[in-house]
């Protein structure tokens, strides 16, 4: 009998700890099947960031490295120069890329890095329980803006691609989401190109996946997919950034 | 023997690279030896100094609290270390810069007008190597041959057209000591 | 052998840990230690290694965890202000265990503090620089061939021991220019990978993915982990203390003193005994482990101790420690940037000698 779906090679059997309708799942195996995709598992390192997909370490089957809260693309970098054959990527949610590692993230970007970056943004811290992200959208009750995220005093969101858009040195940006079956398989499209372009040495590439958080957010995970339809989305348009073989 | 030596003066006279072209030289004749500098913003315009240890036993602190030997490129640096300078010891002043005299009397003090005789030879930023050569042909701290193996181990390639000059500026000092 | 050249502290710790196979160094300028980064921005890229201005003190110190992962001896530098920001980085390689080097050229602090020497950052190292509980190897040279010497050591202890090393000097250390004479350049960079099997250099589809790491959530294991890091601590004590003694067969009063206040101190106990005060000195060189052996051991001969330090007495403390508060210990420091000269380091010695 033909076989019709399989789990990615370059995942472990661990299960996962998401929590239900979590998306960070579908990101995982879209990671896994570009690494196998590639054949490039034997040498891949991959760093863990702190946040949900803190023990991302365990569930893919290359060598892996745990950063602290922000500094995954400074280790990256460290493993890239120690290893410039190799293939280096980070996982990193929003508050980890977007707040307390923005100036690694941003340098990292500016040297134009040869790693790839798969950024999550589902706008909210989920591992300490719900709090305020840079990425919050305004309005966005969490824990720790329970009267909504007021611009005022709590700023706005930040747009990432669009942030590094404005730099000379990265190779490829582009933003995705993860809430239908067609933006999975844009996703996809996206982080596969996002690791052959470190292949081939184009340069610093990341992918930033409008993902969701069920849980934190107090929806279903198909109102969870409504959200980042009707919310994030037009407030964070998908859509490539910056691709400079195209000469955009 | 141990020569305990301050090189003191403005940022931008070369008294670090005096220092280091005394110290180089030490370690050329297999000498002891330790080179201190002052460090910190005071480069161009500030005061300036570095401390040189050339001895025949093991150095102990690089840090020098009764310098034997003294040499002073402004007035500033005379007032600071004049006091400190161990009985018996010499000072060398660049008498045209400082005007006051030396007022220490258990002291020998050897007046140089170091800074005019380098704008003589068109070479403004060389009298303190003028005053190094004095200091090697008045104290025999090192041989003046070494002397001149180290300047031209210490002058990097991209100054080598400065070579000559650094090596006629020490002779200019060695010749005002020796007559 | 090598032949004797003349370099300043940090150039010599540059090229010293170049001849001992590192190949990567990750940095951020800060005054008085700069001219290490000076130095490999020009050599590495030479020698097909890596020179990486980072943009903080943090990110230096997360490339060198990253590069350390690796299994490359790579290494990054600074002074006080910045160690405080390296803290965190600290803290992981001791979490995973990851051996690194790290250099403090020391100035005085709190805060931006100044830019002249100082020792004020002993108890922050020695005590374990960051979170949680942790220790680094502190080795603190007093001569810039002790500089060259121990940034060997520090690698080779490191290692061995599966911990990040530190050396710890001061500005006036890391400035001043002595003869030295620089290790052999025996080590084959490519060849230390290899020795070390936890690395994470890609699994090449040959064996299990290996993962570097400092996170436990279940606490019995992470206490299993912090009992098995403390053991190897005991052993390090146990065999890789290391100090000098000088002038102690006969010493009544003790001087303790480490890197350039001992060398004042040396000044100070030679005029000394020509008043005929017997003194001597004991100088840590490993301050983490602190060679309390050798201390308690003096402890039964002399009349007392006295600390020489630029701090407002944090070696003093390990010194009591170390003696069990057995005679009286005194002291003589200054700070901000100030040193003791060798007269008034005497005048507490003939103090003691009373």
């Amino acid at each position: 009998m033909a076989i019709v779906f399989q789990k990615p090679k370059s995942l472990t059997d661990v299960p996962y700890h998401y929590c239900p309708g979590c998306t960070h799942g579908i990101v995982h195996r879209l990671v896994a099947e570009a690494i196998d995709a590639l054949g490039i598992e034997g040498k891949t390192i991959g760093i863990a960031p702190v946040g949900c997909s803190v023990m991302a370490y365990d569930y893919f089957k290359c060598d892996m490295i745990e950063a602290s809260h922000g500094r995954a693309p400074a280790v990256a970098t460290g493993v890239k120069r120690a290893l410039p054959d190799h293939v280096v990527f980070t996982y990193q949610g929003d508050g980890d890329l977007a707040s307390i590692g923005l100036c690694e993230t941003v340098s990292t970007a500016c040297r134009g890095e040869n790693v790839t970056i798969i950024f999550i943004n589902n706008a909210i811290y989920g591992m300490t329980g719900g709090q305020m992200a840079p990425t919050s959208l305004i309005g966005q009750v969490t824990q720790t803006s329970p009267y909504g995220r007021d611009p005022k005093t709590q700023g706005m969101p930040i747009r990432i691609c669009e942030l590094l858009a404005t730099l000379d040195a990265p190779a490829y940006l582009e933003r995705v989401a993860v809430n239908s079956v067609a933006h999975v398989r844009q996703a996809k499209k996206a982080i596969h190109k996002a690791f052959q372009n470190q292949v081939e040495g184009k340069g610093f590439s990341l992918v930033e996946v409008i993902s969701t958080c069920p849980t934190n957010w107090g929806l279903t995970p198909e109102k969870a997919c409504q959200f980042v339809e009707e919310k994030m989305i037009p407030f964070y348009p998908l859509g490539c950034f910056k691709d400079k073989e195209n000469g955009k | 023997m141990t020569y305990e030596t301050i090189m003191a003066g403005f940022g931008g006279q070369g008294l670090l690279f005096s220092g280091k072209v005394l110290a180089h030289a030490a370690l050329i004749e297999n000498k002891e030896l330790s080179w201190l500098p002052s460090y910190g913003p005071e480069m161009r315009g500030g005061t300036c100094n570095c401390s040189v240890i050339v001895s025949d036993d093991p150095v102990g602190s690089p840090i020098i609290a009764h310098p034997n030997v003294l040499m002073v490129m402004n007035e500033p640096s005379l007032d600071k270390f004049e006091d400190t300078v161990a009985p018996g010891g010499t000072i060398f002043v660049d008498s045209s810069l400082i005007e006051r005299k030396v007022r220490r009397t258990d002291v020998t003090v050897v007046y140089i007008p170091a800074t005019q005789m380098a704008k003589d030879m068109e070479a403004v930023s060389l009298a303190n190597m003028i005053i190094l050569g004095a200091i090697v042909q008045k104290l025999g701290c090192v041989k003046p041959e070494t002397l001149t193996a180290a300047i031209k181990e210490t002058i990097s390639a991209r100054k080598a057209a400065l070579l000559d000059l650094n090596l006629k500026a020490v002779a200019l000092g060695e010749n005002f000591i020796a007559g | 052998m090598s032949e004797k050249v003349l370099m300043k502290g940090n150039e010599a710790i540059a090229e010293a840990a170049i001849r001992c196979g590192c190949r990567h160094y990750f940095g951020y300028p800060i005054t008085p230690q700069t001219e290490i980064a000076a130095y490999m921005s020009k050599r590495m890229p030479k020698i097909d290694g890596t020179f990486l201005q980072a943009e903080s003190e943090i990110a230096a110190i997360n490339m060198v965890y990253g590069c350390a992962a690796t299994g490359r001896r790579a290494m990054t530098s600074s002074s006080s202000p910045g160690i405080s920001l390296k803290a965190e980085g600290m803290s992981y390689l001791a979490g995973a265990d990851l051996p690194a080097l790290i250099v403090n050229v020391q100035r005085g602090g709190p805060g931006l503090g100044g830019i002249q020497p100082s020792q004020s950052d002993y108890f922050f190292m020695t005590r374990g620089p960051g979170h949680g509980d942790f220790h680094i190897i502190v080795l603190a040279p007093a001569t810039v061939q002790e500089m060259a010497d121990m940034t060997r050591l520090a690698f080779e202890l490191g290692e061995k021991y599966r911990m990040p090393a530190m050396l710890l000097a001061d500005g006036t250390m890391g400035q001043m220019m002595e003869p030295v004479v620089l290790p052999e350049d025996t080590v084959d960079p490519a060849t230390i990978p290899a020795t070390k099997p936890w690395a994470t250099t890609g699994t090449e589809m040959k064996r299990a993915h290996n993962i570097v790491n400092s996170l436990y959530l279940k606490p019995d294991e992470l206490e299993k982990t912090n009992y098995e890091r403390f053991a190897r601590y005991a052993k390090l004590e146990a065999e890789e203390c290391r100090w000098e003694e000088y002038l102690m067969d006969d010493a009544e009063v003790c001087v303790v003193s480490v890197g350039i206040t001992a060398r004042v101190a040396k000044n100070a106990i030679v005029a000394a005994r020509k008043e005929g005060i017997k003194v001597g000195m004991i100088r840590p060189i490993t301050l983490f482990p602190f060679p309390k052996a050798a201390l308690a051991k003096a402890a039964a001969k002399v009349k007392g101790f006295l600390t020489v330090e630029l701090n407002m007495g944090q070696m003093n403390e390990d010194v009591k420690l170390a003696i069990n508060c057995a005679k009286p210990v005194n002291m003589c420091n200054r700070v901000g940037g100030m040193i003791p000269s060798a007269d008034e380091v005497l005048a507490a010695i003939r103090k003691e000698a009373k």
